[in-house]
């Protein structure tokens, strides 16, 4: 018919799409403008800062009005301080373990939390209350608690002798991470205890009730179909609190102060509490912090690939 | 089949009790001394900043602290609120918090209806950038947002200043909230009313948004909770009561010769409590929503 031959012409010499109709998938443009202010807000507000900060790194005198760029000077100099090098070990030394406790209680909880017995809905509401804190101010309340004459847990711990009469936690610098590292874990247990339940509970139950027909016990099946199926949300969930906790601030600013510093409160310390020449090498400590975090997390993806096979 | 009906029968015969739940393994005794001991652990020092908190002058600093008060006084609450900076800081992490809240939901859920249900290009890599937000350690952002903000955009020590930071480190939480719930709704409704003629926002906000009220809730909650609990932002960008949230006005409570625990434990108390009781009245909501939140992640 004439309709229909004018159809076939019209496709036999249509154009190549242009990118405006590549764009559309059928709903026009209004996906990219409803993505739009939440993309718009992360480059700006979060990708803009992290460029200027590497910028800054590289320059002599960022705060000036003409700054020089010195290239890696900054980094060298960061690189050889031994303060720096002390923030370094307390942040790894803090992430490693407080992770590592975080993520073995958080799983114990996790399981406990997913039987049914009288109690369990206490448990559940309990975990939450460290939660309810904010950072900082469980910090304060925990230093209260470590004062070595005021303070409940330091007074619990020369009574059992974990420390001398009017001994605490704060008066070494291994201590203060010790210290830290405890209420961090008291306070992020909860949080992990919840991720892991979740991926708990998309678990199958026949899973376990053919492994129980087959006479295997509860440790068998605890390795065997417990967590490998939780890997995925446990590589996860240690992927975001690997990087948190490296960025520790807030305990270490309240808990170490000068003394004992984070790699993120070396930088706050030597960006704001010093003079103008020192922001640099805050900034630079800065810049390190997320390269590695990047680094970190670029092997957890490969990691979470992997075990996806 | 035949296995499956096995495997019935032999649950039904060996626990007796609903399939859905494992028995842990210790044994009844292993697993009330685990609930008393985690509840323990997690309530002490929220019992302890309230004791701390009523404990007024000599019993302050008694050494060894006693466990339980002696004396029983609301002096160091009222100092608190008679102090001015206080009460401002509660206002203006109030204000800040409820301001980032309603940004971060609104921005979100557009991007979150985008992405659950429309087609376009680049919907991993919104949710990738989404997600790599909550990788950036925050101190890393600080410079340039305070050279920004003391030089040719001076907000310095408003709330604009950390509305600004705070909308992005909760845009995570909205957009990856939001998302799993409207990918969880079935597309009926919205489609009967948009044949019958609504624009897509109209069914946005007139049918998806309340029929996801508890997702929209446990997002704004934790929004809420998540600006309460910033720090370094309040921090580097603020100055005085002007604009620092209660988080940092606390830090800056240390007087010049002694530290007053009392007024710190009871600024601990009146911050946390409200906190704790909107977490378990709504704790509910929050479990469900994490829960369903790391699950599709």
């Amino acid at each position: 018919m004439a309709t229909q031959a004018v159809k076939a012409e019209a496709v036999v010499t249509s154009k190549r799409p242009t990118l405006r109709e590549r764009l559309d998938l059928g709903n026009g443009y209004t996906p990219y403008l409803l993505v739009l202010p939440t993309v718009i807000a992360i480059l700006l507000i979060a990708g803009y800062p992290i460029v200027n900060s590497f910028i800054q790194s590289l320059q002599d005198n960022p705060l000036s009005t003409s700054p020089n760029f010195v290239g890696l000077q900054n980094y060298v100099q960061v690189f050889q301080s031994s303060e720096f090098h002390s923030a370094v070990a307390v942040t790894f030394g803090f992430t490693i373990i407080a992770v590592f406790l975080e993520t073995v209680f958080g799983l114990g909880i996790a399981l406990l939390i997913n039987t049914t017995f009288p109690g369990r809905g206490l448990v559940r509401a309990a975990i939450l209350v460290p939660w309810a804190f904010p950072t900082v101010i469980s910090a304060q309340i925990w230093y209260l608690m470590y004062n070595d004459r005021t303070g409940i847990v330091s007074y619990l711990m020369q009574q059992v002798h974990l420390l001398p009469r009017g001994g605490t936690l704060l008066q070494s610098a291994n201590g203060i991470i010790l210290a830290s590292i405890i209420t961090d874990v008291w306070k992020t247990t909860p949080f992990m205890a919840l991720l892991l339940l979740a991926g708990l509970q998309v678990i199958p139950s026949e899973l376990y009730e053919a492994a129980g027909v087959d006479g295997s016990t509860k440790w068998q099946q605890f390795w065997s179909i417990t967590l490998p199926m939780l890997t995925g949300p446990l590589l996860i969930a240690l992927l975001f609190r690997t990087l948190a906790s490296m960025g520790v601030f807030d305990l270490l600013y309240i808990l170490g102060g000068n003394q004992v510093e984070s790699m993120a409160s070396f930088s706050y310390n030597y960006m704001f509490t010093r003079s103008t020449f020192d922001f640099a090498a805050g900034v630079t400590a800065s810049m390190v912090l997320f390269f590695t975090g990047m680094i970190i997390a670029l092997l957890f993806v490969l990691w979470m690939r992997v075990a996806q096979r | 089949m035949a296995v499956k009906e096995q495997v019935s029968a032999a649950t039904r015969i060996s626990t007796g009790t609903e399939k859905s739940r494992r028995r842990f393994p210790w044994g009844k005794v292993g697993r009330y001394t685990a609930v008393v001991v985690i509840v323990f652990i997690c309530l002490a020092p929220l019992y302890w900043s309230f004791a701390t908190a009523v404990k007024s002058g000599l019993e302050l600093n008694a050494s060894p602290p006693t466990l339980f008060p002696h004396t029983f006084s609301w002096e160091n609450f009222a100092s608190d609120f008679a102090l001015s900076t206080f009460t401002r800081d509660l206002l203006n992490t109030t204000i800040i918090a409820t301001i980032t809240t309603i940004l971060a939901l609104v921005i979100g859920i557009l991007a979150a209806y985008a992405i659950a249900r429309t087609k376009f290009h680049g919907k991993g890599f919104v949710l990738g950038l989404t997600l790599s937000v909550t990788l950036i350690p925050f101190i890393a952002m600080v410079g340039p947002l305070f050279v920004a903000f003391t030089g040719p955009i001076p907000i310095y020590n408003t709330y604009t200043a950390l509305i600004i930071p705070d909308l992005v480190i909760c845009l995570p939480i909205t957009v990856w909230f939001m998302t799993s719930f409207f990918r969880d709704l079935p597309p009926d409704l919205e489609e009967a009313a948009r044949v019958d003629g609504a624009s897509r926002m109209r069914a946005l906000w007139t049918i998806i948004v309340p029929l996801t009220a508890p997702g929209v809730f446990a997002a704004a909650i934790l929004t809420f909770i998540a600006v309460y609990n910033d720090f370094i932002f309040g921090l580097t960008l603020t100055a005085d009561e002007a604009a620092q949230p209660i988080t940092v006005g606390v830090s800056r409570f240390a007087g010049e010769h002694t530290i007053p625990w009392g007024e710190i434990a009871a600024a601990a108390v009146i911050v946390t409590v409200p906190l704790a009781i909107l977490v378990l009245i709504l704790q509910r909501r929050i479990v469900s929503g994490l829960t369903a939140g790391a699950v599709k992640g």
